[in-house]
Parts: structure tokens; sequence; C-alpha cells
């Protein structure tokens, strides 16, 4: 479906995403995106009944800037590490050069003195385009399978 | 019941003891008394089960629930507990079903929890005699699920083990119904979604988050910056006579720095003057007709249903949110987000737009979440402190503005006079 090269720049936006928010250099995080970008993070409840309601949806990279804010100046949290572990990318289909591509991931949660957990399990469904700066999500839904959220997600899944 | 003992330091309640918080044999005292007992709790929405057969499993307070539509149209709450042997036999969260079946045995219930079928109830005939089966005087009537009361109103479904509990509309009382009138006012509602989060943290703290209007202009820096809940909105604090239930009404005001007196409530760390918003899609609010009350337009109305649930208006953003108690030390916080039958699909959009600002990732609720988590965590270590909620006095009284904690003290008034019976 795609070239071995293909793949390979896929692997690596994948690995780089995972990379850049296991940093907590939060700025990294809407360059991973187009302009007129989807980031859905869903209950898999919803997305398999076909509701709407997303956990967080941002419509625009201009949203994802005001998460960044967000993270960085008004939401109080307990401050945590997390680390994705994210599976191969499967590519499902290639339509006028937009990929649509899914894998599996797992993030892990630390806390200061805390023993570290699984804090949320899902899988990404992409829409990866090309652009001048390389490939970048346009569409980035995460639907997870944690049943409950351990209190809140503050952090870019 | 034992109990530790609580030490109230006034006979009022701007002094509430940790130990409210911490004790498990005071838990099950208060699931007995305010959520088995004498109380409404709400299950769900009609529309989550609109055809016959449909049915959504839920809670009150720690026990298993099932809401049903049976054929006739009609709305059953039924306790997910066979008569049998106790099995909460019903694993799907949400389905349709002819009946109910527990696996263990395969005895049969009706959409309203009649038994209907016991296998080898009149025995197993072998070699010309009958083998075991039920005494001849069992009566499958004696023993089907045990039926809840239900209430509906507006679409929104509550129940009750008490079948002599007063009216729904009775134990809401007039000044709360009139609120909740508002919201749900006869439009079929649509489900949009839901979101689960688990708080680590005593349950009446959530109840007590949305009796506290101290908080939102202070805490949540989206609140006081873009005027949605400060503390010189115009604003009312109302309550039912017994103090349980509460509305919190605030009219948004001004974005932006406030000037002369009014001042004061933006030279909060919290009030970010030079934020602006890359996408202002976040606060495309645009006003409904429904929100009209008299002459007023209130733009927020967060309403306590003690002791299960908060309905939530803030602009254009509606939801139930669902407290699900699990022990003394945490609850599951169901929301379950909504629009109307005649919502267009711009304010379908807008409304889920706004829903990022609620939730367990919400810009101003993922933070009420952590505050529960430490409260709870301070409270454990010294359960013979007290905490101070005594802003705007030490009395109990609606207000006219929201700088004030006397929700919190009313809803400890009711309690006091509940668990001290």
């Amino acid at each position: 479906m795609v070239d071995m090269n293909t793949w390979f720049s896929i692997q690596q936006l994948y690995a780089d995403y995972a990379s850049a928010l296991d940093s907590g250099q939060w700025d990294l995080w809407p360059e991973f995106f187009t302009e007129q970008c989807v980031y859905k993070l869903q209950p898999r409840e919803n997305f398999e009944r076909g509701f709407p309601l997303c956990t967080l949806l941002l419509t625009s990279k201009g949203m994802l800037k005001d998460r960044v804010y967000g993270i960085q100046e008004t939401l109080y949290h307990d401050p945590y590490y997390q680390r994705h572990v994210v599976g191969a990318p499967m590519v499902r289909k290639v339509e006028d050069g937009r990929i649509h591509s899914e894998a599996n991931y797992a993030v892990f949660r630390t806390k200061f003195d805390k023993e570290s957990t699984v804090f949320n399990v899902g899988r990404y469904i992409d829409t990866i385009v090309q652009t001048p700066d390389g490939f970048k999500f346009a569409e980035r839904l995460c639907v997870y399978d944690s049943e409950m959220i351990p209190n809140s997600i503050i952090y870019p899944i | 019941m034992r109990e530790q003992a609580i030490h109230w330091e006034t006979d009022g309640t701007s002094r509430v003891p940790f130990a409210v918080y911490t004790d498990e044999d005071r838990h099950k005292k208060e699931l007995e008394r305010f959520f088995y007992k004498n109380h409404w709790s709400y299950v769900g929405l009609e529309a989550e089960i609109p055809n016959a057969g449909d049915f959504k499993r839920t809670v009150v307070g720690e026990r298993s629930v099932i809401m049903t539509r049976g054929n006739d149209g009609q709305i059953h709450v039924v306790e997910n507990v066979c008569a049998h042997r106790g099995m909460q036999f019903c694993r799907e969260r949400h389905g349709n079903k002819k009946e109910f079946v527990c696996p263990y045995h395969q005895w049969s219930y009706s959409l309203q929890g009649d038994l209907q079928g016991v296998p080898f109830r009149r025995g197993v005939r072998q070699d010309g005699k009958v083998n075991g089966g039920m005494p001849a005087d069992f009566d499958p009537k004696d023993h089907g699920l045990t039926p809840l009361k239900v209430a509906t109103r507006g679409g929104v479904v509550f129940a009750s083990f008490d079948h002599a509990v007063e009216s729904l509309e009775d134990y809401m009382g007039p000044t709360i119904l009139q609120y909740f009138d508002r919201l749900f006012n006869g439009r079929k509602l649509v489900v949009l979604g839901y979101n689960r989060q688990r708080i680590p943290g005593n349950w009446k703290l959530m109840q007590e988050n949305i009796k506290d209007p101290y908080h939102p202009g202070l805490l949540h820096t989206w609140f006081v910056t873009f005027g949605l809940w400060r503390a010189d909105n115009k604003s009312e604090l109302r309550m039912d006579a017994h103090h349980r239930h509460a509305a919190m009404v605030s009219t948004r005001g001004s974005a932006g720095q406030a000037t002369g007196q009014a001042a004061q409530v933006t030279q909060v760390s919290s009030f970010k003057e030079s934020m602006q918003l890359n996408d202002p899609s976040f606060l495309d609010i645009v006003p409904e007709p429904w929100w009209q009350m008299g002459d007023k337009m209130p733009t927020a109305v967060m309403m306590t249903l003690f002791p299960s649930v908060i309905f939530q208006q803030q602009v254009n953003s509606v939801s139930t949110r669902h407290i699900q108690p699990d022990g003394h030390g945490a609850f599951d916080f169901v929301w379950t987000h909504f629009g109307f039958e005649d919502d267009t699909p711009e304010m379908t959009e807008r409304r889920l737009r706004q829903s990022n600002l609620f939730g367990p990732a919400g810009f101003v609720s993922a933070d009420d979440g952590e505050v529960i988590e430490f409260s709870q965590q301070a409270f454990e270590t010294k359960p013979e402190h007290r905490m101070l909620v005594e802003l705007g006095g030490r009395d109990v009284g609606e207000t006219d503005h929201m700088v004030t904690e006397t929700l919190i003290r009313g809803m400890y008034a009711y309690w006091r006079k509940v668990m001290e019976a």
C-alpha cells in the first residue's frame, strides 16, 4: 500500500510524536499537526455507539496551542510524567495522498512519590498528509478503552 | 454502626469536621439514609432508552440497578440482583432485551422484573418419580427483582428504593423545580455522549464543589478571564426548604479587566489579562430562548440535587453529572452531555466544542477533580481536624451574590439533621 520509505517515515512520525509528548515540552505538540487539523480524545464507548462527544475536541492547530497554554498556565494539577508505548502503524488505505493509518498505544503515568500506573490505553486513528515540512497529522483520533479516567487528563495523549 | 466519634466545634456547620469524609461506617450510614431511604436518585435520561426493551445499567448509591423500558412504553428500574442466589447478572451496560435471564440458573424476569421462569420448578421426572423441584408453596410473584419507585420529569429519570418517598416535585421543592423545568422544559433530549472519571475523594466533595461559588472565579482562569463566572457577575444562590438542593445562578459579565471597585475580582493570580485564544471558537456563545427566566437571562445555572446528581448549564453546554460513591474515599463521576431535538447542526457543534471546558480533561473541570483528591489526602491524615466555611457568615440563607459559602453550610445543616437523628 505504501513503499518502504513512506512506511519508515510514518513509523518515524509516530516515534517522534511519542518522544515529544514524553519530553514534557508541550510546545512541540501542535507542530505535528496541520493548520486545519482535528485532534480528538474520545472514549471507545462514544466512538462505537456513534455519540459525538469527546473528552477533548480540538479542530484547529490554534486550539492545540490554546490547550498547551492551558496546561502551562491555567490548569491546576498534580504534575506527572507520562510514557507512551506505541505499536507498529497499520496503514489502512491511501486516498488522494492522504494516508489513513492506525496504531495501538498505552500511556503510563508516574506521579511524584508514586508508582507507575497504566493511565490510558487505546488506538490512534490517523490521517497523515505530506507537507513541505514533512508528514503531519491532518487528523488524530485517540479512541481509548480505559473506562475510568483516573481523575483527570491534563497532558495530550 | 461503630463510626468514629465526630466533633462539631459549633452548633452550626461553618466548621466541617474532616471525619465526615474519612469513616467507612459513617459512609454506610450515609448510603442507608441518603441513597436508599427518603431520597430520589438520578438514574438517567429517557432518551437513553427510547424503545421498548431498551435498558441501561447504572447505580443508585452503590447498588447496581437497571433502567428499562417495558413493552407498554413505561420506564421501570429494578435492582440488578437475581432473586435466587443474588448474582449481579446484567453485565452489559446498555442494550435491548425481551427479558432478563440470570445465566447462573436461568431464572428469567420480565422487563419490569417479574419472575417468569424457574428451571425445574416442578422437579424432574425420572423412572416414574419426580425428583426435586421447588416447594409447593413457592410463588414466583414473591420472587421478582427488587423494583424501585420511578419518577420522570422533562425526560429525566429518577428512582428510589423507598416506595414511601415523597413525590419528586415535593422532593425538589418549588424553588429548585423552576430551575429544573427551565432546563428540562419538555423538549426531547438528544444524548451526545459520556465521559467517565474516577475521583479519589469522598462523594460529598463533589456536591460541595458545585455549592461553592467562591472557587470558580479563583481556581478557574478561564472563568475569571473571560467573565464566565466571576465574583462581580450578577448572581443568585437558591435552595430548597431543607437546604439540601441548590442552584447557583449567574449571568456572564464583561470579559477582561474590571475597573473601579470591581477591580478586586481581576486582581487575582488566575486572571490572565493578556490571555488571547488562538481559536476563539471555544467560546462561540449563542444565547438560547430557554435561558430566559422572567426578566433575567442567566448564562449559567448549576444545580445540585442531593445526593446523586448535578445538572449543568454553562452557556451552551448542558450535561448531567452522576455521582456514584464507591466507599468513603472515592466516587465515579459520569457525565452525560446532551442537546435538544430542535438543535441545529451548528448548535450541536457549539455544545460539543464548549464541552472542552468540562469533563475530566476540561479547562475548568479537570482541576476540580484534582483539588478534591488533595483535600481527601489531607482529611485522611488528621480526621480530628476541621475545615472552615465561613465566607459570607456562619448562617444559612439565599443570597443575591456569590461571595459566600452558605450553600455548603446549608447542605451540612441538612446532613446533621438526618445523620444525627
